[in-house]
């Protein structure tokens, strides 16, 4: 980084005047006389402040307001400050003695899109670099190398929320590209927020799926030494190299603790906490497995659907970009739904309260969008259970309208699989195949315990 | 030869050129955390609390450095247990949820301090992550802050000491004890706001680093924004002697061990520099002593031997591996603080690189159970000369030994430069262990959570208000106001009841004078504590509260520290309670006369021998029957009164008509 990113106004003009840029050495002198030595930092606040930030000697950053009397020296370019740095620094030290024997391990592929599994920390701007080669996520988490072979890319640097269809169609190939090759498991690294969308994309794509997809991120960035990166990432290796069956699944924290992850089934899944490392759960259905990393050891809670290499993999990629998930709310109006329709939306998820229900005055507009070829289909938000419209009126007029109700599928995942149906099947076809289970976004019986409670 | 016991009172610290720098660490009272809402302060007993365990993971900067104490730990399956109690942590503690802004009013307590100071104040305030990994941070960082820099304080003897940073920041959780592999962590200490003072390298002696620190503290204290009692205060060290290194000292609690501490460092880096001029003096090289270093098995020597300790070890598979110090016969067992020889800062260095228990070295031996026969055979397997070498042996895992003895070895090759950076930790005898060897320069990354917070003209404004005045200052308002002697105005500064003494001095004057007031809060605290009584565990209210009783008079002034004493005895008793307990219900005036009359019917005759000078006999009379229940004045009145009824009485002369 050079230049002056983040400097307006009069504290760039000082800078500027001084030819200093970022991570130059500089000393300030403002015009009430106060001194100060540091490297300057680029500014990332928000405000339009003439404010100066450097680095002190002793570590810590500060921030001072200039004007335009301000006057700014630079004692040492960047470069010089970089070369002392590094003539300085003793020889590295690996995080483990002892070295992996490389033959015999199961292949592992792990596929990096934009989290920051693996990440080195700039020092003198505190910027966090992604760092993804083997050799990198070796260094930096060299226990993996002790569970499988790992043969590590970078296939995109998507931020998770920044997500669409059409990348989800990328990752397919890229993962389909790494088990034609060889891989026994496949890692795809993906940021926290819509990792469950993609892990529902691959699922219904990946057709006769023969070896486990395991999708990991990190909800503490890996720069600090609680990440759980690398825990999960551990996990995630574990579920890809030795897991007996061959789904697609979530491996992250299972508890607040560092002492197991859960693997739960890719259509299943849910980021249901905005911070914790235990955010994603599985709902309506039971993990695929529980995941002890340091032990090393996987502990089956469910029967897979697969198991590794009982098929062949047929990929069936591509997802419709003209589908939309949309949550009832006791103020909505119809010109909603008929806003999509006359847009040439091809399928409306929505998401309704209850067993499956939206006010009765939406009730023409959804028979107008079902008439135009539109499949409607009925989530709830109350994502535990199964919709049911046989029980009350609306849910009765909702059915004659054609609405089609998911069962017990959550809406997200009935999302990604209309939006996957939409693009290979016609609207008829995809009303049918909704309602069945293609990769075990639907369940057939709840049981009593499928359901969190408060300890007694 | 060199003269084995190291002697403090030899040193004389200006002459070293001693040089000496504080952290000074201090609890803020503010009601949130730094960083998160919950209260600023410590859970109680019982508190539902939940438990989890994690893992922390050293972190490499892009230069590929590593903190090795954290990577050890690490290597070892280190896991920590958190102890999280719901009222007084939330998910900011347990590291699941992102830090919310600073607190600003610990912010306004800091600036305060800078412009007691005369500090520079920045404008904006950026949060940084210094990287702690001993588990005590559940994120593996501080957060800390510089708010202000430079500025100077002025101690009593006149000199000026600089300041150069000032920083808030959070404290860490409490320890609670290790097991195994698990450190067990309590989370309620952890995001309490702590300013942190750190003063240039300037202190010349034990005596003034005492002072400086006595003075940042009262005013601190004086600032009334301040936790008070134990633990609420810590300081860091750092010394220097000429020819020596500048050595870190960590958390410093009691005040009164910090000159002790200082000397007892100066001497260790003097003993260091003797240690190596005797080495050279003996042609000693660092060549010979690490070229002469092969680590040798010898376990066959001890296999009938009657040390405990290493018996054990040989049955669990360990072994006894030996290594040759070249040239340092003798030096193992020279003192460099009282108590604290050569070879045991040899041990902590096995005990650090190597994770073993301990060491044996040639100037113990034989002892332990170790016999002279294995050791002179053990000098054979090493080929060591015992007329000029030292040897050095450990019992353990042959691994962990082998890392224990190389560790030694580059520890005693080091001894050729003489003082190695170190950062140390105290011990309560005023000697120091090595804790880590210190990191290169500290390691701060920005808390990208955190936006900087501007520092605006209201927060400097209300930090005005609390700024504190000078200590010297202080103690002549205290003289002045409330006729204090100089001593008790001294004392008073020195404690932390200062606050309440100035609230109860203005609301109980004309009931109780200031300066009873003032020594209860000193002297009398003292001497409680002198004699056990726990006192520190006397809140504020109930002090105040027993202050109060006496000034309306329901206790006498000399039943106060008996009831101080039950109160600390009998936590959560009440003053009414212990007033009860100890019988020290007020008597009212007519008991009092009743009783001196009885007094003084039976010592009429001794009355009417002695006149007023038998009042000490009624008073020895009475007084154990009403001790803490009536001041003893009124009762030497009534008594003075009775006498001369008495001598009235015999003299015949008339009683006034009432």
């Amino acid at each position: 980084m050079s230049g002056l990113p983040g400097y307006t106004g009069a504290a760039r003009r000082v800078l500027e005047r001084a030819g200093a840029s970022v991570g130059d050495y500089v000393e300030l002198v403002t015009s009430d006389g106060r001194v100060f030595r540091g490297i300057l930092m680029p500014r990332y606040a928000l405000s339009q402040k003439p404010i100066v930030v450097l680095k002190l000697d002793n570590g810590y950053n500060v921030g001072v307001r200039v004007d335009e009397h301000a006057q700014v020296v630079v004692l040492k370019t960047r470069e010089a400050v970089l070369r002392e740095a590094a003539a300085g620094a003793p020889a590295p030290v690996p995080l483990l003695e002892e070295q992996p024997r490389r033959e015999g391990l199961p292949r592992v592929s792990v596929l990096g899109t934009g989290g920051t599994i693996a990440s080195k920390v700039e020092y003198e701007t505190g910027a966090v670099k992604p760092a993804f080669s083997s050799e990198e996520i070796l260094e930096a988490v060299p226990e993996v190398g002790f569970i499988a072979e790992i043969k590590a890319r970078v296939v995109m640097n998507i931020l998770s929320e920044n997500m669409r269809p059409r990348y989800w169609e990328r990752i397919v190939e890229e993962v389909a590209r790494e088990i034609e090759g060889g891989a026994e498991g496949v890692v795809v690294a993906h940021g926290t927020d819509t990792m469950a969308y993609t892990a529902a994309a691959l699922a219904f794509a990946l057709r006769g799926l023969p070896v486990p997809v395991a999708l990991v991120g990190a909800q503490r960035s890996s720069d600090r030494p609680s990440s759980d990166a690398a825990f999960n990432l551990l996990a995630a290796v574990l579920y890809a190299a030795r897991y007996e069956g061959a789904e697609v699944a979530v491996v992250m924290h299972g508890e607040t603790g560092d002492t197991y992850a859960l693997a739960h089934r890719g259509t299943r899944v849910r980021k249901m906490h905005t911070s914790r490392r235990d955010a994603f759960q599985s709902i309506n259905d039971r993990p695929l497995a529980r995941i002890y990393p340091f032990e090393r050891r996987i502990e089956p809670l469910q029967e897979p659907l697969r198991r590794r290499g009982a098929e062949e993999l047929r990929v069936e990629n591509g997802f419709e970009e003209k589908v939309a998930l949309v949550k009832y709310y006791p103020g909505m109006d119809a010109e909603v739904i008929d806003f999509l329709v006359d847009r040439g939306y091809k399928g409306i998820v929505l998401e309704g309260t209850g067993l499956g229900h939206v006010g009765e005055w939406l009730v023409d507009s959804i028979k107008r969008a079902v008439d135009s070829d539109v499949v409607v289909v009925m989530t709830s938000q109350t994502l535990f259970g199964r919709v049911n419209m046989n029980v009350y009126n609306t849910g009765r007029k909702l059915l004659a309208a054609g609405v089609v109700p998911a069962e017990d599928m959550l809406p997200e995942t009935a999302y990604v699989k209309l939006s996957w149906l939409l693009a290979r099947y016609e609207p008829r076809e995809a009303r049918r195949l909704i309602r069945v289970n293609l990769a075990g976004e639907i369940g057939e019986r709840h049981t009593l315990d499928l359901y969190p409670r408060w300890p007694l | 030869m060199m003269e084995r016991r190291a002697d403090p009172s030899s040193v004389d610290p200006r002459e070293l050129g001693l040089r000496v720098g504080l952290e000074i660490h201090q609890q803020l009272a503010t009601r949130r955390k730094l960083f998160c809402s919950c209260p600023a302060e410590l859970s109680g007993e019982g508190e539902p609390s939940d438990v989890f365990v994690r893992q922390l993971r050293p972190t490499r900067s892009e230069l590929g450095e590593v903190d090795i104490a954290a990577l050890f730990e690490w290597r070892k399956g280190r896991m920590y247990r958190y102890h999280a109690p719901r009222m007084h942590s939330c998910l900011v503690e347990a590291d699941e949820e992102p830090p919310h802004e600073m607190n600003r009013e610990a912010v306004v307590i800091a600036l305060a301090m800078a412009r007691a100071f005369n500090s520079m104040v920045v404008d904006e305030i950026y949060v940084m992550r210094k990287i702690v990994i001993d588990g005590s941070n559940t994120s593996g960082f501080q957060r800390t802050a510089i708010v202000a820099l430079g500025g100077a304080v002025k101690l009593p003897s006149g000199k000026t000491l600089g300041i150069q940073s000032i920083a808030v920041e959070e404290d860490a959780a409490r320890k609670l004890g290790e097991e195994g592999r698990f450190t067990d962590y309590l989370l309620d200490r952890l995001g309490i706001p702590l300013i942190e003072i750190s003063t240039a390298p300037d202190i010349e002696s034990p005596e003034e680093a005492y002072e400086a620190a006595l003075t940042i503290g009262q005013m601190l204290r004086l600032t009334g924004r301040v936790k008070r009692g134990l633990g609420t205060i810590r300081q860091d060290l750092n010394v220097s002697i000429k020819g020596g290194a500048k050595i870190e000292i960590k958390g410093v609690q009691r005040l009164d061990l910090l000159p002790k501490i200082v000397l007892y460092e100066a001497l260790r880096q003097k003993r260091l520099l003797e240690i190596r001029d005797e080495l050279r003096r003996r042609g000693v090289s660092r060549e010979d002593v690490v070229s002469n270093a092969s680590i040798v098995d010898v376990s066959d020597v001890f296999k009938e031997t009657k040390s405990k300790i290493i018996r054990r070890s040989l049955q669990r598979g360990g072994r006894v591996l030996a290594v040759r110090l070249y040239g340092f016969a003798g030096l193992l067992g020279v003192e460099v603080q009282p108590g604290r020889r050569f070879g045991t800062e040899l041990a902590d260095y096995a005990r650090f690189w190597g994770g073993v228990g301990g060491i044996f070295h040639s100037d113990e031996l034989p002892g332990y159970g170790i016999t002279a026969e294995e050791l002179e055979q053990v000098y054979k397997a090493l080929k060591a000369n015992p007329e000029r070498d030292a040897v050095v042996l450990v019992a353990d895992e042959e691994r962990k030994a082998r890392k224990a003895l190389e560790a030694v070895v580059e520890r005693a090759a080091m001894a050729l430069e003489g003082v190695p950076k170190e950062t140390r930790a105290a011990n309560e005898d005023g000697t120091t262990r090595f804790m880590r060897p210190q990191p290169g320069s500290a390691r701060m990354y920005p808390e990208t959570d955190i936006p900087p917070l501007e520092v605006t003209e209201d927060m400097l404004a209300e930090a005005e208000k609390l700024k504190p005045p000078h200590p010297m200052e202080k103690m002549e308002e205290l003289r002045r106001r409330y006729g204090l002697s100089d001593d008790l105005a001294r004392q008073l500064l020195r404690s932390p009841y200062l606050p309440l003494f100035e609230t109860l001095a203005e609301e109980l004057a004309g009931k109780l004078s200031a300066s009873y007031i003032a020594s209860v809060f000193t002297n009398i605290l003292r001497s409680l504590q002198r004699e056990g009584v726990p006192v520190e565990r006397l809140g504020e209210e109930q002090l105040e509260a027993v202050l109060r009783k006496a000034a309306e008079g329901a206790v006498g002034k000399d039943a106060v520290p008996e009831l101080l004493a039950y109160l600390a005895k009998n936590p959560g008793a009440s003053v009414e309670e212990a007033i009860e307990k100890l019988g020290l219900r007020r008597v009212d005036t007519a008991d009092v006369e009743r009783l001196v009359e009885e007094a003084v019917e039976k010592l009429r005759q001794e009355i009417l021998a002695r006149g007023q000078r038998a009042l000490s006999k009624v008073m020895g009379a009475v007084m154990p029957k009403l001790r803490g229940r009536v001041d003893g004045r009124l009762v030497a009145e009534i008594a003075r009164r009775k006498i001369e009824e008495v001598l009235r009485q015999a003299s015949g002369a008339p009683e006034r008509a009432s």
